[in-house]
C-alpha cells in the first residue's frame, strides 16, 4: 500500500470580525491508496471544512496536499478539471445537492462531458453504466430528484461523484440524513465501489459505529486539531486521547443491559476564533494540568496510533507499555 | 417557587378550558366522538387514529389506526424509517397539520380527557406550547431567520409567562441556552451563523423554555454530535425527572430509544407493527421489520463484514400495499400476507405484534437461520 493523497500541516482560517477563526489547524493525514480513512468530530471541528480544502473547494491557508506524490495544494486553473476527476465529493444532503431542475440523466451527465475522456458516441452507455452501478433503476433516468427518495437520491449522488472515474472520494457525512435501512445499502454500495474500482475514501462523519463499520484508519478531530490518529478497531479498544474517550461514551448503544460508563464533557466548546496556543480540550477534560497549556505535538504511542496529549502516556500505562520505544530515534 | 406559580396557572387554564367546554358541548367534526373521555391516568391517550392527505385526486394514507398512550414521566419511543408517519402522529396530537389537503380522518387524541381531535382553535392554543411543545426535526425551518436566537427564545418566555419583564424574560432565556451549550456572547447572533446542530440546540431550548407536560419530539437530536446529543438527552430525562414530563421522542435511531424511552412503538407504512416496553423490543424483536432494522445497523460491539439492509425501499404512502404493509420486502411473507388484514396479537406483557408469522419467525430467529 502507498499513499495515494498526503496532507501536511493544512491550516484553513476564516477572516471574522472579531480574528482568524482556525476552521482546520495544521492537520496531518495520509490516505492509504484503497483504503478508508474515517474522520470524526463534533460540528464545529473543521472536518467538513477539511474535506472542502482537500479537494479545492477552498484553498488552505498554509500547509501543502499531495496527490500520488505530486505537489497539487494550489493547482492552476488548467490543472484543477484534472485533478477534479481524480478527487470527487460525496455531500451530506442529497436533497440539497441535486440541482432541482436537472433529471437523474443530467445530473450524470454533466461531468461525463467535462471529463477529458469524454466520448460523445458512448455517453448514453456510461449513464445506463453508471446508473447500473450505484443501483439506480433505469425507469427513473428522467426523475428529478424531488421525485426520488433520499435513498435514491444519494445514489445519484454516489454516481456523480464516481462518474469521472475518481481515485479519491471525500464523503462528507454521506448517509447521516438517511434511514436506517437504506443507510445499510448505501454502505455496503461505497463499500461494493471500493472494492471494485479500488477506490479511497475520506469518510467524514459524526456516526461512530458507522466509522468503526467502514473505515480502516480513523482520525479525531477537537476544534481544527487532529487529537487521535488510529487503526480502526484499535481506536475503539485502546482509546488513547481523553477526548475520544468522551465521544465514544457517549454514543447511544442498542445494548439496554449494558449500562455505560458515561464521560460527561463539562464546559463548553472554547471559541475557534484566536485560540490559545494549548491543548484546546483543556478546559472540559477532566485529566487537565499545567503542561496542558503548552502547544500539544502528534505523538506515535502505539504502531500507526497517534494522539495529541501531552498526559496520554501516563493516562494510558497498560496501553503504552508495549508500545513502541524506539519511536524517539 | 417558579413551578408552582405554573403548575397553578395551568390548573387554571385546563379548568378554564372545561369550563368553556361545558357550556357548549357539540361533538367533534365526525359527531361520533365525546369530546371528553374517562382518562384514567394517561396523560396523552391516541385512539384509533388515521390521518390523510389528499394530494391531486390521490389520498395517502398517512397514520391508519394508531393507538398508544403515554402517563405523565414516562417516555414513548417512536421509531421507523422517513414517510412511515411518525411525524405525522406528532403533528396531528399538536394538529398543525398542512392546512390544505390533510385531515385526521379517524380517532381521537385525549390529553388529560380533552379531545385534541375535535376541540376548537381557539381552545387548543392554550394547550399548544405551554403545555404540550414539540421540537421540530429541522431547525433550518424552524426557526425564524432575521431574529437573534435570544429573541426567539425570550419571546417564547414572554408569551407563556404574562407578567414578567422583558429583561426577566432575555435572562431566562439566556440560562436556557446556557443549558444546551450557546454561550452568551454567541446568543445575539442570527440563526444562519450557527450551525445546524446550534440551531437545533436553540430550538430544543426554546420548546423546554415553557416547562410542557408533555414534549413531542421529532428527531431533536438526528443534526447534532453524539456528545452534544447525550447533553440534550440527559437534559431531555432530567427535565422529565424534575417536572414529572411526559415524552414522545420519534427518531429512526434505535440507540437513542435504548438509552431515553421506558415504551417502544416500532412503526411501518403508517401502523404499529410492534410496540411494547424496551426490555420487550430490544431483547425479543418480534416483528420481521423490527429485526431488519437491528440487522442493518452497525454494531460499536461486534465486527460484521457486511450489513443486512432490508431489502428494496419503503412503498410510497400513494402506493401501499393491502394486506401487510411490509410484505413487498418482508422475506417471511405468506400468502395470507398480500390482501388479509393482519392481527395484532398479544405477547404477554405490554408486547404486542402485527403479523401473520410471528411463529414462523420466531423459530427462524431462535434456530439463527439467516435469510
Amino acid at each position: 500500500m502507498s499513499a495515494l493523497l498526503e496532507i501536511k500541516g493544512i491550516k484553513r482560517y476564516f477572516e471574522m470580525p472579531k480574528g482568524a477563526l482556525h476552521a482546520v489547524d495544521d492537520v496531518n493525514m495520509t490516505f492509504e491508496e484503497g483504503t478508508t480513512m474515517g474522520v470524526v468530530g463534533e460540528s464545529g471541528c473543521g472536518k467538513s471544512t477539511l474535506a472542502r480544502t482537500i479537494i479545492h473547494l477552498q484553498k488552505p491557508t498554509a500547509g501543502k496536499i499531495y496527490f500520488e506524490g505530486q505537489d497539487v495544494t494550489y493547482p492552476s486553473r488548467r490543472e484543477l478539471p484534472k485533478l477534479r476527476e481524480q478527487m470527487q465529493i460525496i455531500f451530506q444532503d442529497p436533497y440539497m445537492t441535486l440541482n432541482p431542475r436537472y433529471t437523474v440523466e443530467d445530473t450524470l451527465k454533466e461531468p461525463l462531458i467535462l471529463s477529458s475522456r469524454h466520448q460523445k458516441a458512448d455517453l448514453d452507455t456510461q449513464i445506463r453504466k453508471l446508473m447500473d452501478m450505484v443501483g439506480i433503476s433505469g425507469k427513473l433516468r428522467m426523475a428529478y430528484p424531488h421525485e426520488l427518495s433520499g435513498g435514491r437520491r444519494q445514489r445519484v449522488g454516489i454516481g456523480r461523484a464516481i462518474a469521472m472515474n475518481p481515485k479519491f472520494i471525500a464523503c462528507d457525512e454521506p448517509v447521516s440524513a438517511l434511514d436506517v435501512s437504506i443507510q445499510a445499502q448505501i454502505i455496503n454500495l461505497l463499500q461494493d465501489l471500493q472494492k471494485e474500482f479500488g477506490l479511497t475514501y475520506m469518510f467524514v462523519t459524526h456516526d461512530m459505529s458507522v466509522v468503526r463499520h467502514i473505515s480502516h484508519n480513523i482520525s479525531v478531530m477537537y476544534l481544527g486539531q487532529l487529537v487521535e490518529t488510529s487503526p480502526a478497531k484499535e481506536l475503539f479498544s485502546k482509546t488513547l486521547h481523553p477526548y475520544s474517550r468522551a465521544l465514544l461514551s457517549a454514543i447511544p448503544s442498542i445494548n439496554i443491559h449494558k449500562p455505560k460508563q458515561r464521560v460527561l464533557l463539562k464546559g463548553e466548546l472554547i471559541s475557534p476564533i484566536n485560540p490559545k496556543p494549548g491543548c484546546r480540550f483543556a478546559l472540559r477534560c477532566p485529566y487537565a494540568a499545567e503542561t496542558c497549556a503548552n502547544p500539544q505535538k502528534l505523538e506515535e504511542l502505539l504502531p500507526g496510533h497517534f494522539v495529541s496529549c501531552c498526559r496520554a502516556r501516563e493516562l494510558n500505562p497498560a496501553h503504552c507499555a508495549d508500545g513502541i520505544s524506539t519511536m524517539a530515534t | 417557587m417558579k413551578d408552582e406559580i405554573n403548575e397553578e396557572h395551568s390548573k387554571h387554564e385546563k379548568h378554564d378550558i372545561q369550563n368553556k367546554h361545558n357550556k357548549r358541548d357539540k361533538p367533534g367534526r365526525h359527531g361520533r366522538h365525546r369530546f371528553h373521555h374517562d382518562h384514567g391516568d394517561e396523560l396523552l391517550k391516541v385512539e384509533h387514529l388515521s390521518v390523510e392527505y389528499t394530494a391531486g385526486k390521490k389520498t395517502v394514507h398517512a397514520v391508519n389506526d394508531v393507538s398508544f398512550d403515554i402517563r405523565s414521566g414516562e417516555s414513548l419511543g417512536i421509531v421507523g424509517e422517513s414517510g412511515c408517519g411518525k411525524s405525522t402522529i406528532a403533528k396531528a396530537i399538536l394538529r398543525i397539520l398542512p392546512d390544505r389537503g390533510a385531515r385526521i380522518s379517524d380517532g381521537s387524541i385525549y390529553y388529560e380527557g380533552l379531545d385534541l381531535a375535535h376541540m376548537p382553535e381557539k381552545k387548543l392554543e392554550h394547550i399548544r406550547g405551554s403545555r404540550i411543545s414539540m421540537v421540530f426535526q429541522d431547525p433550518m425551518t424552524a426557526l425564524n431567520p432575521v431574529k437573534r436566537v435570544i429573541q426567539q427564545v425570550s419571546s417564547v418566555i414572554a408569551l407563556h409567562n404574562p407578567g414578567i419583564s422583558k429583561r426577566e424574560a432575555v435572562k431566562r432565556g439566556t440560562e436556557m441556552l446556557k443549558r444546551v451549550g450557546i454561550t452568551p456572547d454567541r446568543s445575539r447572533d442570527y440563526p444562519h451563523q450557527f450551525s445546524g446542530g446550534m440551531q437545533q440546540r436553540v430550538e430544543v431550548a426554546i420548546a423546554l423554555s415553557c416547562n410542557p407536560d408533555l414534549l413531542l419530539a421529532d428527531e431533536p437530536t438526528t443534526a447534532l454530535d453524539v456528545t452534544i446529543q447525550a447533553q440534550v438527552l440527559d437534559m431531555m430525562k432530567d427535565l422529565m425527572r424534575q417536572r414529572n414530563t411526559a415524552l414522545l421522542l420519534i427518531t429512526h435511531n434505535l440507540g437513542i430509544v435504548a438509552e431515553t424511552c421506558d415504551y417502544v412503538a416500532v412503526i411501518y407504512g403508517g401502523e404499529i407493527v410492534e410496540s411494547g416496553s424496551r426490555e420487550e423490543i430490544f431483547d425479543n424483536p418480534a416483528h420481521p421489520y423490527t429485526i431488519g432494522l437491528f440487522g442493518a445497523i452497525p454494531d460499536i460491539n461486534t465486527d460484521t463484514d457486511r450489513l443486512q439492509p432490508i431489502k428494496g425501499i419503503m412503498p410510497e404512502p400513494t402506493e401501499l400495499p393491502p394486506g401487510c404493509k411490509f410484505h413487498t420486502r418482508c422475506p417471511y411473507a405468506t400468502e395470507e400476507c398480500l390482501d388479509e388484514p393482519v392481527p395484532v396479537a398479544e405477547l404477554g406483557g405490554k408486547h404486542k405484534c402485527k403479523c401473520h408469522n410471528i411463529s414462523a419467525v420466531k423459530a427462524n430467529q431462535a434456530g439463527e437461520v439467516i435469510v
